[in-house]
């Protein structure tokens, strides 16, 4: 209290607190309450994070093939970890005192996979009426609704897929709606809580959906029954939406009478409109991508992202002039009309007309091989005449998930200063026969393929005779 | 044209182009080919030749095809007038055999009117015939056949009763005609399917399935009276289901039955011993944990072993190394396409294969699960499942290991004919391939 000279403790403390109340109220992302849009904007964060890296010694992998996913393959190279950083990625690299050194020789290193489209959690395994929490199907808008909200922190799928080298992933709601609620980013670490696993300082994103999903869900409940009613849907929310955030504007402004009603549905789409929430789109045809373009022109917001882009290489061109990333499975197909045209050069071919893409598995099984998907792309480029490196395939799986999260600056690339979000190999990562062997979360230890005791398991797995047999994360 | 050639090693069998074995030291043949045949004889040389038959894998090999047949397989082979393809040392292997997927018999799942995986009625129906179905110009099969698909054991999907249907062996090679052999075993759903206002208990599943059987038994027993007055008592189960079920009864061919819990495993074991049933466990999430019953058995087991999750109560041991365990057990094993067979994905076998090679499974072992293995659980084995005299003539030449995620067959012959190696997909991929080119518009690519 030596600085607060002149007052007695209360008084200093009395202070203190003031402050931290105000702030509380005037800083976003500090405030969290039942408050609303009172700090002249909308609230940005209402479930804040709670993780906190584990802590973890400096480690120093050497000798190891380092593809950093900013197209630089380092043979015989080094990576240091430190204070849950990335320290150094180069040749010769030396470790402070203490240090855990591995020996990297025939490994290969990459950043962490990032999923940017999975529902782990959501509808989790095992799958029954009670687990299914990821479509709110009740009506076809429903900005109101978070995917965090619904996530189940104990679905054993999340400890599966961090045996496939996923450190980080996008938990969305499901397609069933055209505005399906707003989506969340998760560090792959096991917690009992779900704001545990909360990517520190991601922003959310919104899913919608284009196409056949809704149309099928409503077309015979009040519709959307086609898609022209669909694209009807989206465009009246948002208008509905321009006239909400322009009534809380004018009352900031005026602050005359009674502030308006609270409409967290409208207060997603606001933020949506205000381009602090972007959106992660649901779209499979390439005429649909180019229509949802004109909507997003319309009303300002920002597509990063169409998912399950089965024509993406139709309309390649159009995306890179939108800086719009397109979101692809290696050769998934035909499960459905508008997925009849998807064909396996389509990662290879919109790279290649300069594009974002990126590989995504909406699945719990191919969560866990993303890097065989992405290794069955870059084939499928190669054999039609790109010369694609694996340390260039290598961003579909981490640096451009991440860009189109908005994570690149934290996580994504082997680049000193980001989260050292990790992962060792014990081969090739483009080989089916190769395995996580080392998982590192913010530079710790997350998951040991040689150690039984690092496999996290869920609560769910304890005492299922069954899986005594086998068990953990690289069941 | 007649040509004699002598094969020191190999006997050929059972093929209409080889006529009178002569000869002492050496096994002769008199080779017919007839010089107005579609397909030319091939020889392809210098190949890493995978037989997955007696003679192993052979580091320098030939394949000599002719007539739709496998004629010779060996080292230094040679054939006058026959064009030669060079391998390069490039692996050779049989064409694949995915088992359990609706390949043939869907277009797009979720368009009804492409779809036949599944009986509509909601009843059991053993007579559900999935040969009815099958459709040889199905854009699925080239897409498949290009990545060395070359048959399949085609079968009708988990039906939501208990009795879905009959399945078919389909080659995947030029039509009209792909199939291969008819009632090649009636699948049967043993799990609880659950699902919204379903009950769907287990003694349920039991007791109509031992009645139909039963019932099936009885039939059989006295078929020519059925339709006499007082010849068979009413039984619940209609005549075409029953008669359906007749190759199953009489042991000739499998039943079929999807089960992931090990204790239904072990009951519908215990059954099948005791009726003398040819049982082939598909699903089969838990099945590792009873291998050494199904070994002594011999009850084979299809599975997609990539699932290791317990997607419900019933498959909570399901493993990466499922495969591996129930092999080393001396259990036949033979893989089902990714995600539980969907037909789209009959290409992503070898993923399956080389994905059980990663958790212990012999890389020998998984290549047989993909041709030999199938080839023996499905009853054609004398026709196909290696790279031996005599065998139809599906052969592949792989750009790398065939089980790698990054390689791809440079060539593949199914019956002898050489596929084109085009798909609906490669033909968008090629429209597609140049944006910045504005002419001619796409349409006209």
């Amino acid at each position: 209290m030596n600085s607060m000279k002149g007052l007695p403790a209360w008084g200093a403390a009395a202070i203190v607190v003031a402050t931290l109340v105000l702030a509380w109220w005037l800083i976003p992302g500090l405030h969290h309450g039942d408050g609303g849009p009172v700090a002249d904007q909308f609230p940005a964060d209402d479930f804040p994070s709670t993780y906190h890296p584990r802590p973890s010694k400096p480690v120093l992998i050497k000798g190891a093939t380092i593809l950093t996913a900013t197209d630089k393959e380092i043979a015989n190279g080094d990576v240091l970890m430190q204070d849950g950083k990335i320290a150094g990625v180069g040749q010769n690299l030396t470790a402070s005192a203490g240090a855990i050194v591995i020996d990297g020789k025939g490994k290969f290193v990459t950043p962490g996979i990032i999923d940017i489209h999975s529902h782990l959690g959501v509808y989790p395994s095992p799958s029954n009426e009670a687990t299914s929490d990821g479509n709110e199907a009740t009506k076809p808008v429903t900005a109101e609704v978070r995917s965090e909200n619904s996530v189940w922190p104990q679905d054993p799928g999340f400890s599966r897929a961090l045996a496939g080298g996923v450190t980080a992933m996008e938990i969305l709601p499901g397609s069933a709606n055209l505005i399906g609620g707003r989506s969340v980013v998760l560090k792959n670490v096991w917690s009992t809580t779900t704001q545990g696993m909360k990517f520190p300082g991601a922003p959310y994103d919104l899913k919608m959906a284009c196409g056949e999903n809704p149309k099928r869900v409503y077309g015979d409940k009040g519709g959307p029954q086609t898609w022209m009613g669909d694209v009807a849907g989206y465009r009246a929310a948002f208008a509905k939406a321009q006239a909400y955030r322009a009534t809380w504007q004018k009352y900031w402004k005026t602050k005359a009478g009674d502030p308006p009603d609270r409409d967290l549905g409208l207060e997603t789409l606001a933020l949506v409109l205000d381009k602090k929430i972007p959106v992660q789109m649901h779209c499979y045809r390439g005429d649909q991508m180019a229509t949802m373009i004109d909507v997003m022109k319309e009303f300002g917001f920002r597509i990063a992202a169409f998912h399950h882009a089965a024509e993406a290489y139709k309309v390649a061109d159009l995306l890179k002039k939108n800086d719009i990333c397109a979101v692809m499975w290696a050769d998934w197909w035909g499960f459905k009309m508008e997925a009849y045209d998807g064909i396996p050069e389509n990662i290879a071919m919109v790279d290649h007309a300069g594009a974002c893409a990126m590989i995504h598995s909406d699945d719990p099984l191919g969560i866990q091989r993303l890097n065989q998907e992405v290794a069955k792309a870059m084939a499928s480029g190669r054999r039609m005449g790109y010369p694609i490196t694996r340390a260039h395939a290598v961003a579909w799986m981490t640096r451009n998930p991440a860009k189109a999260l908005g994570i690149l600056g934290q996580t994504g690339t082997l680049e000193n200063g980001k989260m050292a979000d990790v992962v060792m190999w014990d081969g090739d990562p483009f080989s089916v026969y190769t395995h996580a062997e080392k998982v590192f979360i913010d530079g710790a230890l997350t998951y040991d393929r040689d150690d039984p005791k690092n496999s996290p398991r869920s609560d769910f797995e304890l005492g299922q005779e069954d899986n005594a047999h086998t068990g953990g994360a690289g069941q | 044209m007649r040509y004699v050639i002598a094969a020191s090693v190999f006997a050929l069998v059972g093929s209409a182009a080889v006529a009178q074995p002569a000869g002492k030291q050496h096994m002769m043949y008199e080779i017919v080919v007839d010089a107005n045949a579609s397909q030319p004889t091939v020889l392809v040389k210098h190949g890493h030749v995978y037989t997955v038959g007696a003679a192993g894998t052979l580091a320098d090999g030939d394949v000599l095809i002719g007539g739709g047949k496998i004629l010779q397989v060996g080292a230094n082979l040679s054939f006058p007038g026959a064009k030669i393809i060079d391998a390069h040392g490039k692996p050779v292997t049989p064409g694949l055999m995915v088992s359990w997927t609706p390949l043939g018999i869907t277009e797009v799942d979720l368009v009804a009117e492409t779809n036949d995986e599944a009986s509509n009625q909601a009843q059991d129906s053993a007579a559900f015939d999935v040969a009815d179905a099958i459709n040889p110009s199905s854009t699925l099969i080239p897409v498949a056949r290009i990545r060395g698909v070359t048959r399949s054991l085609t079968a009708p999907v988990d039906c939501g009763s208990t009795f879905c249907g009959t399945a078919a062996v389909m080659h995947l090679g030029l039509g009209p005609d792909l199939i291969v052999k008819r009632q090649a075993g009636v699948l049967v759903e043993l799990e609880p399917t659950g699902g919204a206002g379903q009950k769907n208990a287990r003694p349920d599943i039991w007791s109509k399935f031992r009645e139909t059987m039963d019932d099936a038994r009885e039939y059989w027993a006295q078929r020519g009276g059925y339709h006499r007055p007082g010849g068979s008592r009413d039984q619940r189960s209609a005549r075409i289901d029953l008669d359906a079920l007749g190759p199953v009864i009489q042991g000739r061919e499998p039943l079929m039955v999807h089960a992931e819990r090990v204790s239904t495993i072990r009951q519908v074991l215990q059954y099948a011993q005791a009726n003398k049933l040819k049982l082939v466990i598909v699903g089969g999430g838990e099945a590792w944990e009873c291998a050494k019953e199904l070994a002594a058995a011999h009850v084979p087991v299809v599975i997609d072993n990539d699932i290791n999750l317990p997607a419900s109560f019933s498959d909570l041991g399901a493993t990466l190394k499922g495969a591996a365990r129930l092999d080393e057990a001396g259990v036949m094993v033979a893989f089902q396409p990714q995600n539980d067979g969907p037909a789209h994905y009959a290409r992503t076998i070898t993923q399956i294969a080389g994905n059980a090679v990663a958790n212990g499974m012999k890389w020998d072992h998984a290549l047989a699960a993909i041709t030999r293995n199938p080839a023996q659980i499905w009853g054609i084995a004398d026709s196909y499942g290696t790279l031996e005299p005599g065998k139809d003539a599906d052969v592949v030449i792989w750009d790398g290991d065939p089980l790698e995620v990054t390689s791809a067959p440079s060539a593949v012959f199914i019956k002898g004919d050489a596929i084109p190696m085009t798909s609906r997909q490669t033909e968008l991929r090629d429209r597609y391939r140049d944006l910045a080119k504005k002419i001619p518009p796409y349409g006209y690519r």
